[in-house]
């Protein structure tokens, strides 16, 4: 059996959808035609009540979630690309991420975005929006870069009585596969050596992950060992093993597909600038798309996201210093 | 005056609205919502003036005065336990309708640690989720997707049943995507909701012709593919026996209602405001009536309570609140040391670089 990204969090709401009558998926076009991605093929038909076809209506398919968990339900929403979540910002960050906190009632909803970019999506097609979200309180951020996690991180999202942003990246939905999925997965928070090194840390997360391993692969040529730390969910995020690779490295190059104001690779440095400057070797480093708009011809594309080969020229000079 | 629009309408109806073709609600229902109206008023007049004398109070005070009937009549024709009310910012007359302690609206003015909110949030912000009452938050026409969910939840768990789920807004709330998307949405759904819009031709400063350019909210029933009713807000009778329906259909599968009551807030938007914008000519309109000793006058020609019942209600009333504002001001407020300062219920997931 060999399964791909996105076939995985097809089974992974499969799965849900058939251990808990509470679930149900709202979402753009999932019923029927089976999602914009095929993310949720033939579900209606086996759980047909439980897979509903929303209108445009981003802010309130959050709404709808957020009443239905006070309720006792355990709503899937798809947003249809993860940049339309920008419609429904108000009710994710203010009522779902306050929910809890104000009321003491928890707000169980997953928002399953498909996010990052692909060749020709331009500027509305294509972002990542994990640091948007992870500024606001009360989210929890889940960043999956391989089919394993991708399949067990949504049950475990769904699992959750905190609302989660599921940033699902489209790149890795069809090149992505695995031969089988393990019974079981690391719980969501902690963060994974992807690829042990001793020279340099790089700490990434989703489609980014595979990149910085590209890079780590090419620096081998030169001799160089390279850490890769795949952070999995970057809130909460892993602090004690982000620092534990830094104890070894020495030097931090971080990797994120968004952009580079503030977000995870910001929020990774400051940590470790805080309570591990002492295991700096160098200036720690990040990585990020460019601060414009993300472009829609592939030539600019390519150069404006960091690549494998953009992440090795930067840990090259990491190095140097 | 009641104005019904039919799906599929073709004009707002009037019904004559003369004393003798006038069907009012019970007479039970009518000293109910009356009741909760003056508790309303008097439990507001002295969180106004708590507000001005300082100190106890932190952060604003958002009257209902003029609005109470308009309130009161929808939440009576619910039931704590089975149905959905999400009161908003002039809701206090509702919200004790349905059967929100009194308690919960002293304890999170006046930021008791024992209220529902604890001190995480105040004044009109509060609710109890669990009991058919969210807790709304600032962002004006997000209740309306809310409550769909909660009842879209119940359908697909097979407990819907009886439940209606009521939302109110104000004009200007009704100018919000957040409105649009969430009564369409309830809408596609045919889900047994109540939208109750309170146009009280102000928008904190702005008036309606500067919210919208239809020449009367009701015509977006239409729109919205919803049965709409029109209603003098003033006149608790008309108010009941609109409410009195419109839950009515709800709850007999015609989906979502829209109900628009007609009056003038009166008082500022808030107790900082003094309303200087209003024309004193609307004041002096219909539209400016008050809607309590209207109500008085009524029950007084129906005879429905006599002078001395008058008195003892006002009496009876008035401990109530005296006995709430006391008990909620001797409460602790909220430490910020027990704090737990974790936004996740999920406690492990918590932060301890935030949290330390
Ligand atoms: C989305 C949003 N924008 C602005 C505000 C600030 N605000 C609070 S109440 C209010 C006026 C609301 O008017 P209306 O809906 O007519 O209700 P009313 O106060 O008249 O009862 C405004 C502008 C808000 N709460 N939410
Ligand atoms: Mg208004």
């Amino acid at each position: 059996m060999s399964l791909t990204y996105l076939e995985a969090i097809r089974e992974a709401q499969y799965e849900a959808l058939r251990r808990d009558p509470n679930v149900f998926l709202y979402g753009q076009d999932i019923g029927a035609f089976g999602g914009a991605f095929k993310a949720t093929k033939r579900l209606v038909d086996e759980f047909p009540k439980r897979v509903l076809d929303a209108p445009i209506s981003e802010d309130a398919m959050v709404g709808v979630a957020i009443g239905a968990a006070l309720e006792g339900a355990r709503p899937i929403i798809e947003m249809q690309f993860a940049d339309f979540s920008a419609c429904g910002f108000n009710q994710i960050v203010n009522h779902a991420g306050t929910h809890y906190w104000r009321t003491g009632v928890p707000c169980p909803i997953v928002i399953r975005l498909p996010s990052g970019g692909t060749a020709g999506s331009g500027p509305f097609h294509s972002q990542s929006m994990e640091s948007v979200y992870a500024h606001y309180p009360g989210l929890v951020i889940l960043t999956p870069a391989t089919v394993e996690d991708a399949y067990h991180m949504l049950l475990d999202a769904v699992a959750l009585d905190d609302p989660v942003i599921f940033c699902e990246h489209k790149f890795l939905y069809y090149h992505l596969k695995a031969d089988s999925l393990p019974d079981e997965a690391m719980p969501i928070g902690k963060a994974r050596i992807a690829r042990p090194g001793r020279h340099a840390t790089i700490v990434t997360y989703s489609a980014m992950v595979h990149e910085s391993i590209r890079a780590a692969e090419e620096l081998q040529h030169d001799g160089y060992q390279i850490e890769v730390v795949d952070l999995r969910s970057v809130k909460p995020m892993d602090t004690e093993t982000i620092l534990g690779s830094v104890a070894r490295t020495g030097r931090l190059l971080c990797v994120g597909e968004s952009f580079p104001w503030g977000g995870v690779c910001a929020e990774v440095i400051a940590r470790v600038v805080a309570d591990g400057f002492h295991l700096l070797d160098a200036p720690p480093q990040r990585l990020n798309s460019k601060d414009t708009p993300i472009p829609y011809h592939p030539n600019l594309w390519r150069a404006h996201r960091p690549t494998a080969l953009s992440i090795a020229a930067a840990l090259r000079k990491l190095l140097q210093d | 005056m009641i104005r019904c629009l039919r799906r599929p309408p073709t004009a707002i109806v009037k019904t004559p609205a003369t004393a003798s073709t006038k069907k009012h609600s019970a007479k039970e229902s009518f000293l109910t919502a009356y009741r909760h109206m003056l508790s309303a008023r008097l439990l507001e007049d002295r969180l106004a003036t708590l507000y001005r004398a300082g100190g106890k109070i932190v952060g604003g005070v958002y009257l209902s005065r003029g609005q109470e009937a308009f309130s009161a009549a929808l939440a009576v024709q619910l039931k704590k336990g089975r149905d959905i009310y999400a009161g908003l910012i002039r809701d206090q007359a509702g919200r004790m309708a349905f059967g929100e302690p009194l308690l919960d609206t002293t304890r999170t003015y006046l930021g008791s640690a024992l209220g529902p909110m604890r001190g995480r949030d105040g004044n009109i912000h509060r609710g109890r989720p669990k009991e058919g009452m969210p807790a709304m938050i600032s962002h004006l026409g997000t209740s309306i997707s809310v409550v769909a969910g909660m009842l879209l939840a119940r359908r697909l768990q097979g407990r819907l049943g009886d439940t209606v789920g009521a939302a109110s807004v104000g004009d200007g709330a009704t100018s919000t995507g957040a409105f649009h998307e969430g009564l369409n949405m309830a809408a596609v759904e045919k889900l047994p909701m109540v939208i109750a819009i309170a146009n009280n031709q102000f928008a904190y400063s702005t008036p309606t012709s500067r919210q919208f350019a239809c020449a009367d909210l009701i015509e977006r029933a239409r729109g919205y593919g919803v049965e709409g009713y029109k209603v003098d807000g003033t006149d608790l009778g008309d108010c009941l026996d609109v409410f009195e329906k419109a839950v009515e259909r709800a709850r007999h599968g015609h989906g979502p209602q829209m109900i628009v009551g007609t009056l003038l807030r009166l008082s500022g938007h808030g107790e900082h405001d003094d309303a200087s914008y209003v024309p004193p000519q609307m004041r002096q309109s219909d539209l400016g009536r008050d809607c309590l000793p209207a109500a008085e006058k009524t029950i007084r020609s129906g005879k429905w309570l006599s002078d001395s019942e008058f008195d003892s209600l006002r009496i009876e009333v008035q401990q109530e609140i005296d006995q709430a504002f006391a008990q909620s001001m001797q409460e602790p407020a909220p430490d910020p040391y027990k704090e737990t300062w974790s936004s996740f219920s999920t406690l492990e997931l918590a932060d301890g670089w935030q949290v330390r």
